[in-house]
């Protein structure tokens, strides 16, 4: 059919003969039943097909993309945790956008901050109060070692004398690029955690039987 | 029907130091009747960091960054009102080019810590996060042009005893111009959003009313006293640097509640970038900071300088002996002692609104604790 | 502009009407003496004066003696003036608190208190702000580690 305007590329005619020789084909070629699977389907390909794995792993790749931390801002450095969480820089890609300031659902503490000797039990308390399995990372320098303060006599030299630390971001305060590297660091330690891996376990026998 | 009154037993409640609302880690021990607020007490010092302490065995310039760590919403302010008292302290005389530029970045952090200010007040009406978005976006091109002065977003270390320390770089001028530029477009659309929201001015109306008597009497200072009628700016009233040479007005409320200090923010928003188009145009060329000895080492005396900081007054009390470090470093802080009323203010209100009004003096505990 | 009063003038209205007590006047301060400082005060708000805000409110540890600094504004004249007190002795060192007058000071004197170790009579509510109970002496003091 010729549509005004628009230059034919192919006719009616020749579509209606590739459409008669496709016909043909598989008329030619189907002569035999198709057998059933099982007597196709060699055992590489259902192996190729099945992905086995631990509970475990499977659930630390599960944890690994909703590690919710908990809002725990001490002092400057809790500003740059905010300026990571709100529009330019977004969290939320990593699945961590609930920043909530009960730590009961945490996974994570951001100990972002300089912490006292008068805070120090409010930590401690909260960092008990989280469920395990838990992380924790002490942002900037404050929280690692005292940092600028580190003299005073009313701070805690290190967070880490209180509780402790999986990983550390060092800065004054840690612009959120940095922060956001050591999230990148909680989660490679959530996904490579593994338990079993000195355990003996007993094989399972007869897998290979039909 | 003879009314019956149904009393509650007082109920107290801790609100902090770990509280979303707190801003920090402040704490108030509240005590209710049923939903009312019938006393509240303020409990400092979970930040306290000894800063006053420390400075003691610091010489003049290292100090510089422990003032950054008091209000660190508005670093360079507490930059500035430092390095003046000591440029006061040791009669130091600073460029005009460095006067420029100081006055350029304490306007600029003006309006960011006023948008956070009023980001968080309308995040604690109930807004959760979203209006604070937009605050934000607006917040991290301010601390992108900070970013090229001094290659920091949050703990600047720009001032310095007779000056500041670098240059801008030439890409900084376009980018401030911008913005400046910019800026009142995206007021109004703030303005739009929230100012004329009726939740908002239900909530905020006629609520936390402080009167001018008590502000003056408990030294209340910045957008907290002026939103209560009181027309006293440090900038003009006891004018510092060069703010006589601008033209600008300081917005003043009326009624002194939660809704005159967000205008008052909000109004001088708008000043600010009316200051820095002046300053834009009037900057000349030279030196950006002084030549000064390597340690600066004021004669015996004592000084108190204090500057309009976006949350008040902030001064600072120095002491010298004549060494390279101060005898006596003193700060005043002015959020703290805006604190001074807020048992006064919150009395009779329910904890919801507690909350606003804790949120509407806008505190920064760097400050407070120090 | 704020025009700060000269000391000599305010001291010489001040020993006027409180005989007795100024211990010294410069260019700047005024210096009162520890038991004269509240009627000192509350005179240089109420008379003509009228200093109605009290902007700062700090102490120094001299060895000697300890230093309570008031730095007075009044918003109504705009002038300003810095008012000293001066206690000797170490041990429980004590001043009239300026509460009543000024609500301003109740949170900084609560800090002097607790930082300095000066006590202020008359004031409301004085206990520890910033350190917690317990804390071994007052840090700010000189002679502190
Ligand atoms: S590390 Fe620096 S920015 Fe962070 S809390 Fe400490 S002083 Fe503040």
């Amino acid at each position: 059919m010729e549509v005004a305007g628009i230059p034919e590329v192919y006719s009616s005619r020749e579509l209606n003969l590739a459409e008669g020789a496709e016909i043909e084909r598989l008329r030619c070629t189907a002569t035999q039943p198709v057998p059933e699977p099982s007597e196709w389907l060699d055992e590489g390909d259902i192996e190729k097909n099945i992905l086995l794995t631990t509970v475990e792993r499977m659930i630390h790749w599960g944890r690994h993309y909703s590690t919710w931390p908990v809002n725990f801002g001490l002092a400057c450095c809790a500003f740059e945790m905010i300026s990571l969480a709100v529009s330019r820089f977004d969290i939320s890609r990593f699945g961590m956008e609930l920043l909530r300031a009960s730590p009961r659902q945490a996974d994570l503490m951001i100990v972002a901050g300089t912490v006292t000797w008068k805070m120090a039990p409010a930590v401690r308390r909260l960092y008990d109060q989280m469920p395990e399995p838990k992380w924790v990372l002490a942002m900037g320098v404050c929280a690692i070692s005292g940092g600028t303060f580190r003299e005073s006599y009313s701070v805690v030299p290190g967070v880490n004398c209180i509780i402790p630390v999986d990983v550390y971001v060092p800065g004054c305060p840690p612009r959120p690029e940095a922060l956001m590297y050591g999230l990148m660091q909680i989660h490679d330690k959530i996904t490579s955690a593994d338990t079993t891996k000195d355990l003996k376990l007993p094989r399972l026998g007869g897998a290979r039987q039909r | 029907m003879e009314a019956t009154e149904t009393r509650t037993e007082p109920f107290v409640i801790n609100l902090g130091p770990h509280h979303p609302s707190t801003h920090g880690v402040f704490r108030m021990r509240v005590t209710f009747d049923g939903e009312v607020v019938v006393d509240v007490e303020p409990m400092f010092g979970y930040l306290h960091r000894g800063i006053e302490k420390l400075a003691e065995g610091r010489t003049y310039t290292q100090i510089i960054p422990l003032t950054d760590r008091l209000d660190y919403l508005a670093s360079m302010t507490n930059n500035w009102g430092y390095v003046m008292a000591v440029e006061k302290l040791a009669g130091v005389p600073v460029p005009e080019r460095a006067e420029y530029l100081r006055v350029i970045v304490g306007e600029m952090m003006r309006i960011s810590s006023h948008l956070l200010a009023t980001g968080f007040l309308i995040n604690e009406l109930g807004a959760f996060f979203t209006p604070l978005m937009y605050m934000y976006r607006e917040r991290e091109k301010i601390l992108d042009l900070f970013d090229m002065l001094c290659g920091q977003r949050l703990t600047y270390n720009y001032m310095r005893v007779g000056g500041v320390s670098h240059d801008p770089p030439p890409e900084f001028w376009p980018a401030v111009k911008r913005f400046v530029r910019e800026m009142p477009g995206y007021i109004d659309e703030y303005e739009g959003l929230v100012t004329t929201n009726e939740i908002v001015l239900a909530r905020t109306k006629d609520v936390g009313v402080l009167s001018k008597e008590l502000a003056i009497n408990a030294s209340a200072s910045g957008p907290f006293l002026r939103a209560t009628g009181v027309d006293w700016d440090l900038r003009r009233d006891d004018t510092y640097s060069i703010y006589d040479r601008f033209k600008f007005d300081i917005p003043v409320g009326t009624n002194g509640d939660v809704f005159d200090r967000y205008m008052c923010r909000i109004q001088e928003m708008r000043q600010c970038c009316r200051i820095i188009e002046q300053a834009l145009q009037q900057i000349p060329r030279g030196e950006f900071r002084a030549r000064l000895p390597h340690l600066v080492r004021p004669p015996a005396g004592e000084v108190y300088g204090h500057i309009e900081a976006p949350r008040g007054e902030l001064g600072f009390y120095l002491v010298s002996d004549n060494s390279i470090a101060p005898y006596r470093f003193h700060v005043r802080p002015s959020t703290m002692i805006n604190l001074t009323t807020l048992r006064d203010l919150t009395i009779g209100w329910k904890l919801a609104d507690l909350i606003v009004i804790f949120g509407s003096i806008d505190v920064v505990l760097g400050e407070i604790d120090r | 502009m704020t025009v700060a009063l000269v000391g000599t003038g305010v001291a010489e209205a001040v020993s006027k009407s409180i005989p007795g007590s100024i211990l010294a006047s410069d260019e700047k301060t005024v210096v009162v003496s520890a038991d004269k400082l509240y009627p000192a005060a509350e005179f240089l708000k109420t008379s003509e004066f009228a200093f109605d805000y009290l902007a700062n409110l700090t102490s120094a540890d001299y060895l000697d003696y300890f230093e309570v600094v008031y730095h007075l504004v009044s918003l109504k004249k705009n002038h300003s003036l810095v008012l000293k007190t001066r206690i000797y002795g170490r041990e429980a060192p004590a001043v009239a608190s300026v509460v009543p007058l000024w609500r301003g000071a109740e949170l900084q004197e609560r800090e002097v208190f607790d930082l300095m170790g000066i006590s202020f009579e008359g004031h409301p509510n004085l206990k520890r702000i910033l350190l917690w109970d317990g804390f071994p002496g007052h840090p700010l003091r000189r002679d502190y580690l």
